[in-house]
């Protein structure tokens, strides 16, 4: 099947069998690997993408449910060369050990600062509850979050916080 | 994992839907969230010929109350259940419910339709609807009909849903002031099915209860209403007493398996508690 599409932002397009995971889509044809496949059963987060801005498990969506969508990737955080805030924040508050939920942790977590610019410890644990970290990383993850969520409520960045 | 090899389509109108099911039958499986089907179908549980995408038909996602009933549209998704504001105010049993079903990512996609389709008897919305006495709307390219929730779910995975049929809507009575109700749910860790979860809806009337609703997760073939413990809640003062009586009844009429999450004996003493500790909650609210 035929499949029309825009990933970060470009027309992608495909042709594909229906039963091709969007996952291996995006990964395998479309060579955009930072989604990760983790546990491939529905349990990890590990190869969220936002599909028409919402967090999603692409291993548990078939590519032709995408046709005619807007994909955002790992790969799309960044814009004109510079790290998106919840990127720079990562970076900052060593939110990440082996990296392999960071592509899927910093997703969920746009999409959440996107809806609240000001999330509780609460929201935050509350919205990644669906993305699992194996390095037990997640004390510096919400604080990433934390610190990203400024950024993205006021345009002008001034810093990090000590 | 892959599925095996399927055939795909993604109609724009429920009428080509109930006309796409009319001509396949069985080979013919209506993907909504596919939050459970497309795990099914990677492990080779489930190789449906053709998948009938509905996701791409508009107007099945609503939730809105009008006459008697709140309506729900069979592809609202859990999330937009989980921050309706009109389920906070009037369907506390519902409003438990939805932020408790897998994980946020998870309900981004599942749908309402979707879960009593599936009748997974560690499914949430199954119990929800049996303690709220809710309806589904049923079509077929022929038909249409309506029947209660207790109806629908037949047994594990089995409804009495005819393979040309689509569930359109959920239609909940409309709750009456002075109601309540509670969604307890037990499990290991987010995303993981229930251990056990009991939904309750108490209506009062006078200072008795008019009636009252219980059903049960993950303890038997199918989501249960506990109907020998609402029949001893029906009319009585809403006493310590009738709640623990209500709460051994609701606890007898389970038949839970012993497994990884627990044995039988446990799950059984958890439904009890739970139906105590959901009656308490219920009333709190119905009282105001």
């Amino acid at each position: 099947m035929e499949i029309a599409l825009r990933v970060n932002g470009q027309e992608r397009t495909g042709d594909i069998e229906p039963r091709r995971l969007l996952i291996h889509f995006i990964r395998g044809d479309l060579g955009l690997t930072g989604s990760h496949v983790g546990c491939d059963t529905t349990s990890c987060g590990a190869c969220t993408v936002l599909l028409d801005g919402s967090p999603v498990k692409s291993c548990t969506l078939f590519a032709v449910q995408a046709n005619g969508s807007e994909i955002k990737t790992v790969e799309g955080l960044m814009q004109d060369g510079e790290l998106d805030p919840i990127q720079a924040a990562f970076k900052e508050e060593h939110g990440l050990q082996c990296g392999f939920c960071t592509p899927g942790m910093m997703l969920t977590a746009a999409e959440l600062l996107d809806r609240n610019p000001s999330p509780s410890e609460d929201d935050i644990r509350w919205a990644l509850s669906g993305n699992i970290c194996r390095c037990t990383g997640y004390v510096n993850i919400v604080k990433a979050v934390q610190a990203a969520a400024p950024a993205k409520s006021e345009p002008v960045a001034t810093g990090s916080e000590a | 994992m892959f599925p095996s090899r399927f055939d795909y389509v993604a109609p724009d109108t429920v009428e080509e839907v109930l006309a796409t099911l009319a001509q396949h039958g069985d080979e013919a499986k209506i993907l909504a969230g596919g939050q459970s089907l497309i795990p099914l179908m990677k492990l080779r549980f489930a190789s449906p010929g053709l998948l009938v995408d509905v996701n791409r038909v508009p107007g099945l996602g609503f939730v809105e109350e009008t006459g008697e009933h709140l309506r729900v549209g069979t592809l609202t998704r859990n999330t937009e259940l989980e921050r309706s504001a009109l389920l906070k105010s009037g369907y506390p049993v519902m409003a438990d419910a939805a932020p408790m079903i897998s994980d946020p990512l998870v309900r981004n996609r599942g749908t309402i339709g979707g879960s009593l389709a599936h009748a997974d008897p560690a499914g949430d919305w199954g119990s929800v609807m049996l303690a709220l006495g809710a309806e589904v709307v049923i079509k077929s390219s022929t038909d249409e009909r309506t029947i209660p929730v207790s109806e629908l779910l037949v047994n594990t995975f089995t409804t009495s849903l005819d393979p040309t049929e689509m569930i359109t809507e959920i239609r909940v009575p409309k709750t009456p002031a002075r109601s309540g109700g509670s969604y307890l749910k037990m499990e290991r860790r987010v995303g993981d099915f229930a251990t056990v979860a009991t939904a309750v809806h108490l209506t009062l009337d006078n200072g008795t209860i008019k009636r009252a609703g219980i059903g049960l997760t993950a303890v038997g073939s199918k989501n249960l209403q506990a109907s020998a413990a609402e029949d001893a809640l029906a009319g009585a003062e809403p006493t310590a007493e009738a709640f623990e009586e209500a709460a051994r009844l609701a606890a007898e009429a389970s038949s839970p398996s012993s497994d990884v999450r627990g044995s039988a004996e446990y799950k059984k003493a958890m439904v009890r508690t739970f139906v105590r500790r959901g009656l308490d909650k219920a009333l709190e609210l119905a009282r105001g």
